[in-house]
């Protein structure tokens, strides 16, 4: 039985609606793989209640005829996104015992697909971070290891939970969200697919924000067909979403042909980054080779904002993150602190905040605060979003030149070691987000393709960056890359 | 722009977050590295560029001016810390 959590959807889905194998089987199968796997510590609220029912009500569509792709599928869903009834917590002490009264858009998309939550993910807390180190729940862990070296590695963060749940196969796929990365980078972290979609493509509703300009939700999955597939049902308009674009959602999955012919292949000079380890530029040039060898013209291209598109993201970021998050003040849900004789309401507020925040998110909150502060919101807080507008620009004009798409590493290096990065100073963690970040800044799709071992046995993963809404493009040019790159490792099995 | 003891306690106070006074030199020097990190900015040439306000070219959508929702007291107040008599309480405000 433990096969079937290794399906993917595209797998299952067929075999579902063969009938030779239920929804029940198949989610009774993951949620088995879970009660095994806390040492991973992916799942931290675990809904096995509401995936039977759903894997029940699933089974009888099925056998009616009535089954849409995601049909039957069993997923974990990330910390961050608001489901009815169930802890949803963003992985902060400060929304300790929140049970939203409400369904995220996604979440409800998913559902209607017939689709079955497993659970809820761990995550960098408000997903802030890029180890998982962040998370009120401690760290989730990468299946992965260095050969045979026990150390536990970091699974990326800040969808940490998402992508160690899938690649070892907990779930079939996960839901992630990504505002400078924390879909990409966890993926290349652990060898699988992830797709961040065009800045409005999924509804951002009930998903807790985080940088309201910057956030993103998507897919991540084993396979590039099954980005195809899950995104296809989470995207969509939704009046209750101002951003979300009023486009119609396409076939993705019919994109996929795996012809990328004469397309052209944009590599950018500016990420070839000082101290980038041999191991990542040469991976970068097989993947380019790669897509010569299946047809594409591989150009050399300009992005010259490159290098400033970090700090902009880390005033961007922040600034955003500090407006949002000024509404947990104790007052309306989640944790309140006790008060001492005589507090009034503003230590109500700062105790409550001091005690629900961890480290990174105080440090984050109150950057912001600075700068929007007065006097500094014109040197800082504009200066970035001019930049910003640079940094699009820069994309704009290698798109119309008529790149297609533009190859890139996913991360500067493989995954780390859990605690490695605790000396560092914050602005060392945040250089891994360098090759995602910019894709955010631009509100563009960008995909994380899983194409390579280094030296210790750990995945690394390539990253395709894509037109605006041409996500359909973007995943067949993924297609032909995971198709000659035929990564097929997996971690082995230690927990 | 150096930030001192003084200014991290002031940013704490605008964040409504509580530092304790020993905590605060250490703040203030992340403040700091990541200041002087975001100080690369500029370098930039940004003369004549608009600050961004939507990455996507598209106009706030707008909608009539009608109740869309409502009549869910016992929703909205069911994750209060300290909800009494259909209201959030809170510490008293006004002396």
């Amino acid at each position: 039985m433990s096969e079937l959590s290794k399906l993917t959807i595209a797998e299952a889905r067929d075999r579902l609606r063969k009938g030779d194998v239920t929804s029940r089987e198949i989610t009774q199968a993951c949620l088995d793989q879970i009660e095994k796997a806390d040492a991973l510590n992916a799942f931290v609220h675990k809904t096995p209640e509401i995936a039977l029912e759903r894997a029940g009500a699933a089974d009888a569509r099925l056998k009616a005829g009535d089954a849409p792709d995601m049909c039957g599928i069993p997923l974990g869903i990330k910390d961050l996104f608001c489901t009815k009834g169930v802890d949803s917590q963003a992985a902060s002490r400060i929304l300790q015992g929140f049970k939203p009264e409400y369904e995220s858009t996604i979440t409800q998309k998913l559902i209607d697909a017939g689709s079955v939550m497993l659970g809820k993910l761990n995550m960098d807390e408000f997903a802030m971070g890029s180890s998982n180190e962040t998370s009120v729940y401690g760290n989730a862990v990468n299946p992965w290891r260095r050969g045979n070296d026990p150390a536990n590695l970091t699974p990326g963060g800040s969808s940490g939970g998402s992508a160690s749940a899938v690649a070892a196969d907990l779930c079939l796929a996960a839901t992630g969200t990504d505002t400078g990365g924390s879909i990409r980078q966890p993926a290349a972290f652990v060898g699988i697919t992830g797709l961040k979609p065009t800045y409005g493509r999924c509804s951002r509703w009930g998903v807790v924000a985080f940088a309201s300009s910057l956030d993103q939700a998507g897919p991540m999955t084993k396979t590039v067909r099954d980005a195809a597939i899950m995104l296809g049902a989470m995207a969509g308009h939704d009046p209750l979403d101002s951003t979300s674009a009023a486009l119609a959602v396409p076939d993705f999955e019919a994109a996929l042909t795996g012809d990328i012919r004469g397309k052209k292949i944009g590599i950018p000079k500016e990420y070839r980054m000082d101290g980038m380890p041999d191991e990542i530029e040469t991976l970068w040039q097989q993947g380019a080779e790669m897509m010569r060898d299946a047809g594409a013209e591989i150009v050399d291209i300009s992005l010259p904002h490159t290098k400033y598109a970090l700090p902009a993201y880390y005033v961007i970021a922040p600034a955003e993150a500090s407006s949002n998050l000024a509404r947990y003040d104790g007052v309306r849900f989640g944790h309140r602190a006790k008060l001492a004789q005589g507090d009034g309401i503003t230590e109500m507020y700062e105790k409550t905040r001091a005690e629900g925040f961890g480290p990174e998110v105080q440090r984050r909150v109150m950057i912001g605060t600075y700068v929007l502060s007065a006097g500094f919101y014109d040197a800082y807080y504009n200066r970035a979003r001019r930049v910003r507008a640079l940094i699009k620009r820069d994309f704009d004009e290698v798109f119309a030149q008529g790149i297609d798409a533009i190859l890139t590493p996913a991360t500067p290096s493989a995954a780390f070691g859990l605690g490695e990065m605790a000396d560092a100073d914050p602005v060392q963690m945040y250089l891994n987000d360098v090759f995602t970040v910019t894709v955010n800044l631009a509100g563009l799709p960008g995909i994380a393709v899983p194409t390579g071992l280094d030296s210790q046995g750990l995945p690394l993963g390539l990253q395709l960056i894509g037109r605006p809404w041409e996500e359909g493009d973007l995943l067949n040019s993924a297609y032909a890359l995971e198709k000659a790159a035929g990564f097929v490792s997996k971690p082995a099995k230690w927990w | 722009m150096s930030i001192d003891i003084k200014t991290a306690a002031h940013v704490a106070k605008l964040a409504r977050i509580k530092v304790d006074p020993d905590a605060l030199p250490a703040l203030a020097q992340e403040f700091n590295d990541i200041l002087g990190f975001i100080e690369q900015l500029n370098e930039v040439d940004v003369e004549g560029v608009e600050p961004m306000t939507s990455v996507t070219p598209m106009r706030l959508v707008r909608r009539q001016d009608v109740v869309t929702d409502g009549n869910q007291q016992a929703a909205v107040l069911a994750n209060a810390p300290d909800a009494r008599e259909g209201f959030f309480a809170v510490p008293k405000v006004v002396e």
